[in-house]
């Protein structure tokens, strides 16, 4: 089975469905959106962060590269990209954490450890975990295989995707799943590739059949000035959540805020997010209005 | 038509603007205050602490007199009352609840028989940036005319000073250790509920019926319980008399009084003041003035350290509350107005100016009363009632300097009521700070209280813990930990001043294992450990022969009945407090030493400790290594939390049980208050990579910075420690404002709570505020003049805190978005 490549687990994370929760970060998205705040989740492979600022130029990550990608300039330190096998021994070894591996392989046996640690928060809170990402749904049957083990401990699983996947799998994990946390970019199917490099057929489609099969879902709206927070985009989003079978959906509204290109810096890659705007109060305050113009409850943040 | 009245004048609250952080609500008067409240609020934070000479001329004047004619406790009890008699009267205008220490609000006595200041403290004390207390060139001269030559070298400072050993010398200049008592008496007590049921006259009564069954001719001490017990009736008299010169004064100025509605006032004030202390309070506003005319009365007889403390404040205004308000005699915002002006009272009384080192490791005017809200009754139920959410009102709205406040959360605790206390917090004030009843009444059941008295017990001043009303527990010091493990390292020296402070352990060069290396640092703790308690011992036996209280000793059960004073075992329960502090610092400098020098071999020790001695000049290499390779405290990791367990069963061991000079021992405590900066200040770098001078971690909190898992990893770290074996721990948690965004947030962070308490904690506290706001509060003071922030066990202004202070909080981990 496939272990799963995870790059960040949170404890305390507040904002990731009820209660206090430990969320884990799977890597890899089929997804590219344009204000991904995460942008190390996106590449499904281990990458190398590295902060220029930190480094102290001590040479120890060129020491240790057995195959001498790190090379050490006036400034700092350069990584041959077509040199470096990814091999990590040099974020081992460099002593301010200035290169730091991205992605990691874990066990069901590994997470589940962490998780159990925080049984005090989940008991007091109601909380419990989400596997979020990048898409976790990339990994269909190790999260069966972790779900199940965390539903015998009794511990409450959420699943944050993107609903980019096969129907199939996605009923298959719902049936060991206790609330989706279900990503809507937008209606608008030319825009949705546009801004995500996908077209979203099937991610509405699959919002319907979940909800068809009685899931408990939240929808989340990326609230992204420039790109959906125009009347029509959330009129449309708003009838299309309305009109999923069963009952009426929560909606979370996620605004957008500038926060990745310190991370775009460590991946040593640009991204022009400059046509992006945070939507101000009165956007999201009419945006909530539109919604409960629909019978459907809006509000910010997870 | 009285109520009428008031409900006009006290505008219906209004809970407080959602995100309604410090920036936005500057300056801005919470909205349930009345202008009365408005005004008596801006007098007592606009008036500049000053000095009073008057106590110390009476004093002066007195001993002249007469020294030598009566026992001691006579002596003090006689000179207390001369001070009840002829000090200056203060009622303000507005006041409802009455009475100063000083002349005027804000004004503080001196106690020149603890400690006489010099001359040149009273310029150094009217001059500094922080901490200032105004004289005039006027009173400085008379007092060095009529004050000091009397007293000179006849102080309790000055007599501890000439007694002390060597030893104790070399480690005190070093910084190994604080000593409380050299310049203010052991205070630090709390109240039970006794005083809202007897009056001075019933305990007069008591007292004579004490005396009148002294058998002098079996009991060699009837004597000198004699003697006590009639300064203890002494002292009843005095309070009495300070009231009814307030009832005298209060007539006279109804007399010349033209505004009908303050002449009615007046009078009330008058009618109080002849009924409390005398007799026990019958009315809610009653029971406040009681209980502030006993404050009062315990903190003008002597200085002691800290301020006297109500305890379960709510709880003993709470039935006086209930039958008022049931009988229609009082309305909620009458209640809430007598609060006010009750928490207006504390803050009028900064702590009387400290000098030399006490001064360094406290610097603040903070007196550290500490109001006790919630918690459980002594019968063990939940203590919750409208008082308390009456009294978390007051505190979000006043947002004052004092009193201190923490709620307390036991497992009964309805989470209403910690979610109120949660919105508090999410104003940024820093208070109030949370307590786990559940934990600390084992804590003092394993210390020999009762079941009943552990229940009435909770925390005075910061986050230590007594049996309220029933115990002397004196908190002797600090205790640098990490400075222990730096003397260790330099084989007993101070490598700071290069000279022998500690005992010789063996050259860190030539340990062989960790094992070993520890058990040195364990030997040389005892060693600093034994030569404190010493000195503390003899300092206590200082005070019950010499500067006893017989007024305090009225109020704290069983000194009547013993006949024996508060300093001289009179309480039922005797405890010494040693506070350790540094645990993080030295968990993650003793885990650096373990992973790097003994297991993984990355540096040989001689290279470790030339790095740190350099204070890591040059090294960065190291420095970043064992910063960002090494597993800290705080993040759930149990090679540093085992550390950690290892320091506190040794500290344990080398303090509780060791006998005081009252028939008790003493007890760990792991509060640090503002020392850790002074304790940093002392040191050198620590192999942790901290820097020379920096600060050390406070209480039992991660190192600065150490702690990057969050808030849940650093719970399961600290409650890997067993609580119950202190009389306290100290957590600190800085949250930035957009963590507390919503309200489902706050209920997250009182979940946050019942998990740390589940798991067994003792105490948290959180600070609301972004490092941006601390910075731009740096750099333009006069924009953040009311900028609260948490400290270690009490919030102080930020303004008023000196530069490392400031850094220090601007440096602890911020909690950010997770």
């Amino acid at each position: 089975m496939l272990k799963p490549l995870v790059f960040d687990i949170k404890r305390y994370s507040i904002n990731d469905g009820p209660g206090i929760r430990a969320t884990i970060f799977f890597k890899g998205c089929p997804l590219n959106c344009l204000w991904c705040h995460n942008p190390e989740s996106i590449s499904p492979q281990v990458q190398k962060l590295f902060t220029t600022s930190k480094c102290i130029r001590c040479g120890e990550c060129c020491r240790v590269c057995p195959v001498n990608a790190c090379r050490l300039t006036p400034e700092s330190v350069v990584t041959d990209n077509d040199l470096c096998i990814l091999c990590g021994q040099c974020a081992e070894a460099c002593p301010t954490l200035a290169i730091e591996m991205s992605g990691r392989y874990r066990s069901t046996e590994e997470l589940l450890a962490i998780i159990k640690k925080e049984r005090p928060f989940f008991d007091q809170s109601g909380g419990g975990v989400t596997f979020s990402g990048g898409e976790p749904l990339l990994y269909p049957e190790f999260l069966v295989e972790i779900l199940d083990a965390c539903r015998k401990q009794g511990i409450h699983c959420a699943i944050d995707t993107s609903g980019f996947v096969e129907t199939e799998t996605l009923l298959k994990v719902a049936q060991y799943t206790d609330l989706f946390l279900y990503d809507l970019k937008m209606v608008d199917p030319e825009k949705h590739k546009r801004y995500t490099g996908v077209a979203n057929r099937l991610i509405l489609e699959n919002l319907q059949a979940l909800a068809g099969e009685g899931a408990d879902i939240q929808v989340r709206i990326p609230l992204i000035g420039g790109v959906n927070d125009d009347e029509g985009s959330i009129v449309a989003a708003a009838a299309f959540v309305a009109s999923l079978p069963g009952e009426k959906r929560l909606v979370s509204l996620l605004p957008f805020h500038d926060v990745a290109g310190g991370k775009d810096e460590k991946l040593g890659q640009a991204r022009d997010l400059s046509a992006l705007y945070e939507p101000d109060q009165e956007t999201l305050q009419r945006v909530i209005e539109v919604f409960s113009g629909y019978g459907l409850t809006a509000s910010v943040g997870g | 038509m009285a109520k009428e009245q008031n409900m006009k004048l006290v505008p219906e609250r209004k809970p407080a603007a959602e995100g309604n952080f410090y920036v936005a609500c500057r300056n801005v008067i919470g909205p349930g205050m009345n202008e009365r409240i408005q005004r008596l609020r801006k007098l007592s934070v606009e008036t500049e602490p000053s000095l009073s000479i008057e106590r110390a001329l009476h004093e002066t004047a007195f001993y002249k007199e007469n020294y030598g004619k009566y026992s001691v406790p006579m002596l003090r009890a006689l000179n207390f009352h001369d001070h009840c008699q002829k000090k200056t009267l203060y009622i303000g205008d507005d006041e409802l609840i009455v009475a100063e220490r000083g002349p005027r609000p804000k004004s503080v006595p001196t106690f020149p028989e603890l400690t006489c200041h010099s001359v040149e403290d009273f310029h150094i004390l009217n001059t500094r940036d922080q901490q200032r207390y105004t004289i005039s060139d006027e009173d400085v001269a008379t007092y060095a005319r009529e004050v000091i030559p009397y007293w000179q070298g006849k102080t309790i400072r000055e007599r501890i000073f000439s007694h002390v050993p060597d030893e104790w010398r070399a480690a005190y200049e070093a910084g190994l250790f604080t000593e409380f008592m050299e310049q203010r008496a052991p205070g630090h007590t709390a109240l039970d509920g006794q005083i809202y049921r007897k009056g001075m006259l019933d305990y007069k009564r008591q007292i004579a019926d004490e005396i009148a069954s002294l058998d002098y001719l079996n009991d060699p001490e009837a004597t000198d319980k004699a003697e006590e017990l009639k300064a203890m009736d002494l002292s009843c008299d005095a309070v009495i008399v300070f009231a009814e010169r307030h009832a005298v004064l209060a007539e006279k100025m109804a007399h010349s009084e033209s505004n009908p509605q303050r002449i009615a006032e007046l009078s009330k004030i008058a009618e109080v003041c002849r009924w409390v202390p005398a007799n026990s309070p019958r009315t809610f506003r009653e029971a406040i003035q009681m209980y502030w005319f006993v404050h009062l009365g315990t903190i003008t007889e002597l200085n002691g350290w800290d301020a006297m403390n109500p305890g379960h404040f709510d709880q003993h205004l709470a039935p006086f509350y209930a039958a008022e308000f049931a009988a229609g005699t009082l309305s909620r915002e009458e209640a809430k107005e007598l609060l006010c002006c009750f928490w207006i009272k504390v803050n009028n009384h900064p702590a009387p100016p400290k000098v030399g080192i006490t001064a360094r490791e406290s610097g603040t005017y903070n007196d550290f009363t500490n109001i006790n809200i919630g918690g459980i009754t002594t019968d063990g139920k939940d203590g919750v009632s409208e008082v308390s959410y009456l009294m978390l009102e007051v505190v979000e709205e006043l947002h004052i300097l004092q009193p201190g406040n923490s709620v307390h959360v036991s497992s009964k605790t309805p989470d209403r009521f910690l979610e109120a206390a949660c919105k508090v917090i999410r104003q940024g004030h820093g208070y109030p700070s949370i307590f786990n009843p559940d934990v600390y009444v084992v804590e003092l059941l394993r210390q020999g209280k009762t079941l009943k008295d552990a229940r009435e017990g909770g925390c005075s001043g910061c986050i230590e813990v007594g049996a309220f009303g029933k115990e002397a527990y004196v908190l002797t010091g600090y205790l640098n930990v990490p400075k222990i493990l730096e003397v260790t390292l330099n084989n007993g020296v101070d490598p700071v001043t290069g000279k022998m402070v500690g005992i010789e352990t063996g050259d860190p060069g030539d340990f062989a294992s960790y094992d070993e290396l520890y058990a040195a640092f364990v030997r040389q703790l005892n060693f600093i450990v034994d030569t404190k308690i010493r000195v503390s011992n003899y300092i206590d036996r200082m005070f019950a022969k010499y500067a006893p209280a017989p007024f305090l000793s009225v109020v704290i059960e069983d000194c009547i009945s013993k006949g024996r004073d508060y300093y001289d075992a009179g309480p039922r329960y005797n405890t010494n407090y040693i506070q350790c502090t540094g645990l993080g610092t030295t968990t993650d400098s003793l885990s650096v030493l373990k992973k790097h020098v003994f297991e993984e071999k990355t540096f040989r020790m001689e290279r470790l400790l030339e790095a740190v001695n350099q204070n890591f000049a040059g090294e960065e290499f190291v420095r970043q290594t064992v910063i960002n390779k090494t597993p800290f405290f705080g993040n759930d990791n149990d090679f540093a939390d085992d550390i950690a367990l290892q320091i506190y069963a040794d500290l344990f061991a080398a303090i509780d049980g060791k006998p005081n000079v009252k028939g008790e021992v003493f007890h760990l405590n792991m509060l640090s208050t503002t020392c850790h900066i002074y304790f940093g200040k002392v040191m050198g770098a620590t192999p942790n990579g901290r820097l020379a001078g920096k600060s050390i971690s406070d209480g039992t909190s991660p190192s600065h910075g150490a702690d990057t898992h969050g808030p849940s990893a650093v719970v399961r770290s600290l409650t890997k420690l067993d609580h119950t074996q202190s009389g306290g721990t100290l957590l600190n948690q800085r949250f930035l404002p957009s963590l507390l965004k919503r309200d489902e947030d706050v209920i997250r962070l009182g979940q946050l709570v019942r998990s740390y308490f589940t798991l067994g904690g003792h105490h948290i506290q959180f600070n609301i505020v972004d490092t941006a706001t601390l910075k731009a509060a740096q750099e333009t003071p006069e924009d953040y003049k009311d900028l609260l922030v948490r400290m270690a066990g009490y919030s102080d202004y930020f303004n008023d805190m000196n530069a490392d202070l400031q850094q220090e909080v601007v440096e602890r981990t911020e909690n950010e978005s997770f």
